[in-house]
């Protein structure tokens, strides 16, 4: 007991390490809170655009949207750091996690917004258009009030996901959180390192975890 | 355009990359058939949990389950990967992915599938008991059919979820769809065997990600 307590709990590798963790629990933050903030945004705007209901566009953006929600977040991360260069095109690790994990949130977050737009019923639209209201004001003022209280709830939880997944960041090589406590492992040859990372997800993602809870109960979708 | 599609879409080396990706093809596709049941008996089984009378029992099962909904994935699977040898079991990559995945898509599963249970009735259960049927038959032939029939777009959406997942196992060398992608990327250096291994998910999980956004325009409509 006492072997496994110095193995993972080593006291020494993980002052030695610490300051690293900590480097990386900001470096995920600030990942984390990019992502959700683009992410949200340009799956919002995909959703309006979509209500504008021009053909092409429409079909663009479901395909946008099924392409990005199909695909693993790996997969699209490793294209956009390794697979772009090779035709010129480059980005550092974090703004290729920024880009790639938006796009995945976008892709989520068009679909739950359109939904939620889609069940306002017609005649709301037609009675705001009726009393002289253009498209963008129906929008703003009938349209996206009764449609966004319905999405608080999935968008949270997605939102709460896509932060998740910037564990996978470390792939590229971005000096989050998991980065710092895998170097730390491989350079000192204790896992200490790796449940002093684990310890910072619990501090970061618990928190996160009972939001998601409460809005699922307060905002829920289905009623 | 020319470097494009020799960079993306390279039919020279797809033609010889295509045994690997194959092989890989069946990896992925053994790791699904491997961790979604399992998710889903664990998930079941903590669902079940948390309908009994034991506080301590009920209690035990939200902390797991908040436990291992607030560790990333990749973090899980590589401390698994890592961290298990220190205590002398090291584990074949398979059987630490397999590990790393019950511990994580049981908790959501389990999430969902209480949340089913939840949404039946009460007087379901007691006309059930009423009836003449012991607990568990209630349960088995009564409760559980209507609760998984109410989390149905839940299941799904998160059974994609897991099969986005197993790509995470490349980071630990198990040989599935993205790990050989990436072997074959490293020796050609070309980006056409990752790009198709997207395209091959794409084909794989695109009904699906039609499915899904089916279910999310009913949840709205049908308030």
């Amino acid at each position: 007991m006492a072997g496994l307590v110095e193995t993972f709990f080593n006291v020494e590798v993980m002052a030695q390490y610490a300051p690293k963790i900590i480097e990386g629990m900001g470096i995920t933050v600030v990942l984390a809170a990019v992502v959700v903030v683009s992410g949200l945004v340009l799956g919002f705007v995909l959703a309006v655009l979509r209500a504008l209901r021009f053909k092409v566009l429409n079909a663009l953006i479901v395909l946008f949207a099924d392409v990005f929600r199909a695909v693993p977040p790996l997969v699209i991360l490793i294209v956009i750091y390794f697979a772009l260069p090779t035709v010129g095109i480059k980005f550092s690790g974090f703004v290729s996690a920024w880009i790639g994990l938006s796009l995945v949130l976008a892709a989520f977050a068009e679909e739950v917004v359109w939904a939620g737009i889609l069940s306002v019923p017609r005649g709301q639209w037609e009675a705001a258009r009726a009393t002289g209201l253009s498209f963008s004001q129906g929008m703003r003022w009938v349209i996206l009030p009764q449609a966004l209280r319905l999405t608080v709830a999935p968008l949270t939880s997605r939102a709460i996901v896509i932060t998740k997944n910037t564990a996978l960041a470390s792939v590229v090589a971005v000096g989050e959180i998991l980065y710092q406590a895998q170097a730390g492992y491989s350079f000192s040859y204790n896992p200490s390192p790796l449940t002093l990372g684990a310890i910072a997800y619990l501090i970061l993602f618990i928190p996160l975890v009972w939001l998601g809870r409460w809005v699922e109960t307060r905002f829920a979708w289905k009623r | 355009m020319n470097t494009l599609i020799d960079g993306f879409f390279n039919l020279e080396i797809l033609r010889q990359s295509l045994p690997y990706l194959g092989q890989g093809l069946l990896m992925t596709i053994a790791l699904c058939l491997v961790a979604i049941p399992l998710g889903f008996a664990g998930g079941l089984a903590l669902a079940l949990a948390s309908t009994v009378q034991s506080r301590t029992i009920r209690w035990s099962v939200i902390v797991y389950t908040d436990l291992f909904r607030a560790f990333p994935p990749l973090v899980l699977l590589l401390f698994i990967a890592f961290g298990l040898p220190f205590i002398g079991f090291q584990p074949p990559p398979f059987i630490a992915v397999a590990i790393a995945f019950l511990l994580n898509t049981s908790s959501y599963y389990g999430e969902i599938l209480r949340a089913g249970i939840e949404s039946v009735p009460g007087g379901q259960h007691e006309a059930a008991r009423s009836t003449g049927l012991s607990r568990w038959q209630s349960l088995r032939w009564v409760v559980i059919p209507q609760a998984v029939r109410n989390v149905v777009p839940d299941l799904v959406s998160n059974t994609l979820e897991v099969v986005k997942l197993t790509s995470i196992a490349s980071v630990v060398a198990l040989p599935e769809l993205l790990y050989a992608a990436r072997q074959v990327q490293s020796v050609t250096y070309n980006a056409s065997p990752v790009i198709a291994a997207g395209l091959l998910y794409l084909l794989l999980l695109w009904p699906v990600v039609r499915l899904l956004s089916r279910f999310e325009r009913q949840a709205v409509s049908i308030r």
